[in-house]
């Protein structure tokens, strides 16, 4: 087998076009991919509970806010998954049937009215989450974080025009309804100021206008705690709706180590697939097939060495890649111990995969065609977060994505260069199963080579 | 495999018996036997589809027979496929090396040394192995097939693509051998060939052994229609009309 490995190094040295193609196109692709899953989709499915009473209005200084009105604008910016209760939000963001939920707490609409008082009181809205990649995570906070700065702007709005009044009242004078004590008489800063000038000039030393300058001095006293409660009043215009998160489920890496765990792993599957699948097809388009298994190699140790050659090449690449982007990124190489075992395993699992893709295409052109028809659109589906698409769909996409070695791959990468990403062991024994099976299918598929 | 089969000759380099071999409703060959001794070149002919290269990948080991046996007492078999089987990128020498260890032989580079003078291309030795011509790279083809030294060389329409001059050198070459005590069994559609360079005939349509035998009986047992059948070829054309082929 040693001699066959040397052999299929000797030919890749003197390919310097293809071994160079083989390490830059997945890098370009890699990096392109990486990027643009920064980025989520249009509208994810949120679970939605309204725990405020039927028809309460809101009223915030004086004015109505459409709370219906305000609902549907929501659910046209995320799709609202109606739940009667917390615990059947929960289940749904646990089991990823949604991306999260949003939980509007009875007191809602109490405590908005507050915010037009003399006491203010920012309602808190719950917010569960299942962050088990960092796709999805970052999704959610972009979500939750948009929809929130939009119905903190309204109410600001209102609450703003309402510090406004307070302060016209302070400058100009007028009535002000304090604890129900309607119709008290506010004498306004310009006013008293005229007051002052006039009492001034005209008071000796002791002045019996004393009734006079009472009302200077009551005033004085209601604008300190006039201005002390607008100061309190305009601190919660920033921020009128508070946010409870609570992750449900799910141990996120950073969006940084999982964009890394991506490029790796898109890496790891073009090199390996490509090179063990043409490798294998090259021995049948050389005729050497037929040479080799006729008694000097079998069949069964041929494709092993084709998956060695995977695994020891796909090794060096991705390290190689991890390597380069240490310089610009920051990577736990603590954990390095762990790298090896998830590079092993993916290599072994994408190889196994190559060979029989090689197997099947028994031509190097249409095997490259093949893996790469293959390969692609199957790591798309792997980085689709649950929730983003109809649970049904999702279902199937699991399915499909299980069969493939990209997706607990990625896991296993994911996992190794972060501590807060998926069970290594688990992926390691998705690949060694598919490595298993694709193996059994690519031994099957060289029977047809002569 | 067949339950009894005949003892063979004690002379035999190889013997093969009742071969059978099917292609889902096919037959391709349809208990085909022969043996041949040391030394003994053996043409396998007969009309495209005949069977001739199932024969020849069955007696490889390519393949397995669906029924029937292969006795090689005395060695093991070396085989040339038609088209050149060999690594193009790598060099003359290193095709031979790789091939040789394969092999498991004693003394590779021994052995890779005696093949390139055999073939005569010591001095391509350096050179890849898809930059030789199609009869330089038959040669080489050749000399992976005798490494190991076979008692038995099978190949399988060796001549094909040959000009002719490269294919008097490849015949002198195999004929070399077999002066040398190899046993050689060939495929050819060439005639001419088979009646130059064989000293027998092995006759193979439809998957069936039609005759077995020297030139000369073939000869004889080919029709004259009306003219001395002198032409080895006609005379073929006429023996497999005769048998309904």
């Amino acid at each position: 087998m040693r001699w066959l490995l040397l052999k299929d190094l000797q030919i890749m040295r003197r390919s310097p076009l293809l071994t160079a193609l083989l390490i830059v196109y997945p890098i370009v692709i890699a990096v392109l991919i990486g990027f643009a899953l920064s980025r989520g989709p249009d509208k994810p499915r949120v679970a939605f509970l309204n725990e405020v009473p039927a028809d309460t209005p809101l009223n915030v200084g004086g004015e109505e806010f459409d709370l219906a009105g305000a609902r549907s604008e929501l659910c046209e910016r995320i799709e609202c998954v109606p739940v009667s209760s917390e615990e059947e939000a929960r289940q749904k963001v646990e089991s990823g049937d949604v991306l999260g939920a949003l939980i509007l707490p009875a007191d809602l609409v109490d405590k908005l009215q507050t915010l037009a008082g003399l006491n203010p009181e920012s309602p808190t809205v719950k917010v569960l989450v299942n962050e088990e990649d960092p796709i999805k995570a970052g999704l959610v906070d972009d979500r939750i974080s948009a929809l929130l700065a939009t119905a903190n702007l309204r109410i600001s709005q209102e609450v703003s025009d309402v510090s406004t009044t307070y302060l016209q009242i302070l400058l100009n004078g007028g009535d002000f309804s304090f604890l129900g004590d309607e119709g008290l008489k506010v004498l306004g800063l310009r006013e008293s100021e005229s007051i002052l000038r006039d009492v001034r000039g005209e008071l000796p030393a002791d002045s019996p206008d004393l009734e006079r300058l009472d009302s200077v001095i009551r005033f004085s006293h209601l604008a300190a705690e006039n201005l002390s409660v607008a100061g309190e009043l305009l601190s919660s215009v920033s921020q009128p709706i508070l946010v409870d998160k609570e992750v449900v489920s799910g141990d996120t890496p950073s969006l940084d180590t999982f964009a890394i765990a991506v490029a790796a792993t898109i890496t790891l599957m073009f090199v390996t697939v490509l090179l063990v699948a043409g490798s294998l097809a090259l021995e049948r388009e050389e005729n050497a097939f037929a040479r080799l298994t006729r008694g000097l190699v079998s069949k069964t140790a041929l494709l092993g060495e084709k998956i060695l050659l995977g695994v020891v090449v796909a090794l060096a690449v991705t390290l190689l890649m991890l390597a380069g982007l240490g310089l610009f990124v920051e990577l736990d190489w603590g954990r390095f111990g762990l790298w090896i075992p998830a590079i092993l395993a993916g290599g072994a699992g994408f190889a196994a995969f190559g060979a029989a893709i090689g197997g099947a295409a028994r031509e190097v052109r249409a095997a490259s065609l093949l893996a790469f028809m293959v390969s692609l659109p199957v790591a798309f589906l792997s980085l689709i977060p649950s929730g983003t698409v109809a649970p049904g769909l999702y279902d199937v996409i699991s399915v499909v994505t299980a069969a493939f070695p990209f997706d607990p791959a990625l896991r296993a990468l994911t996992g190794a260069l972060d501590a807060g990403g998926p069970s290594i062991g688990i992926a390691i024994v998705h690949l060694a199963i598919l490595v298993v099976a694709y193996g059994a299918l690519a031994r099957v598929a060289v029977r047809r080579f002569v | 495999m067949t339950a009894s089969p005949p003892a063979p000759p004690a002379d035999a380099a190889i013997d093969a018996v009742g071969l059978t071999k099917r292609f889902g409703d096919r037959t391709a060959l349809d208990g085909v036997g022969f043996a041949a001794a040391a030394g003994d070149v053996l043409a396998v002919i007969g009309p495209n589809g005949a069977g001739k290269t199932t024969l020849l990948s069955l007696l490889a080991g390519i393949r397995e027979p669906d029924a029937g046996e292969i006795h090689l007492p005395r060695g093991e078999v070396g085989f040339v496929p038609q088209q050149a089987a060999l690594y193009r990128r790598l060099t003359v020498a290193e095709n031979l090396r790789l091939f040789a260890r394969l092999e498991e032989v004693a003394d590779v580079e021994a052995t890779v040394e005696r093949m390139l003078e055999q073939t005569g291309l010591g001095d391509r030795r350096d050179d890849q192995a898809g930059t030789l011509s199609g009869g330089n790279q038959q040669r080489i083809n050749i000399a992976i097939g005798l490494l190991s030294d076979p008692a038995v060389l099978l190949l399988d329409e060796p001549s094909t693509g040959l000009d002719p001059r490269q294919r008097g050198r490849l015949w002198e070459f195999v004929l070399g051998l077999a002066g040398r005590g190899t046993t050689v069994i060939f495929s050819t559609h060439n005639i001419a060939e088979a009646e130059r360079y064989a000293g027998r005939v092995l006759v193979i349509a439809d998957g069936q052994g039609l005759f077995d035998g020297p030139i000369a009986e073939f000869h004889a047992a080919a029709p004259a229609a009306g003219t001395e059948a002198a032409d080895f070829e006609s005379a073929f054309v006429r023996f497999l009309a005769e048998r309904g082929h």
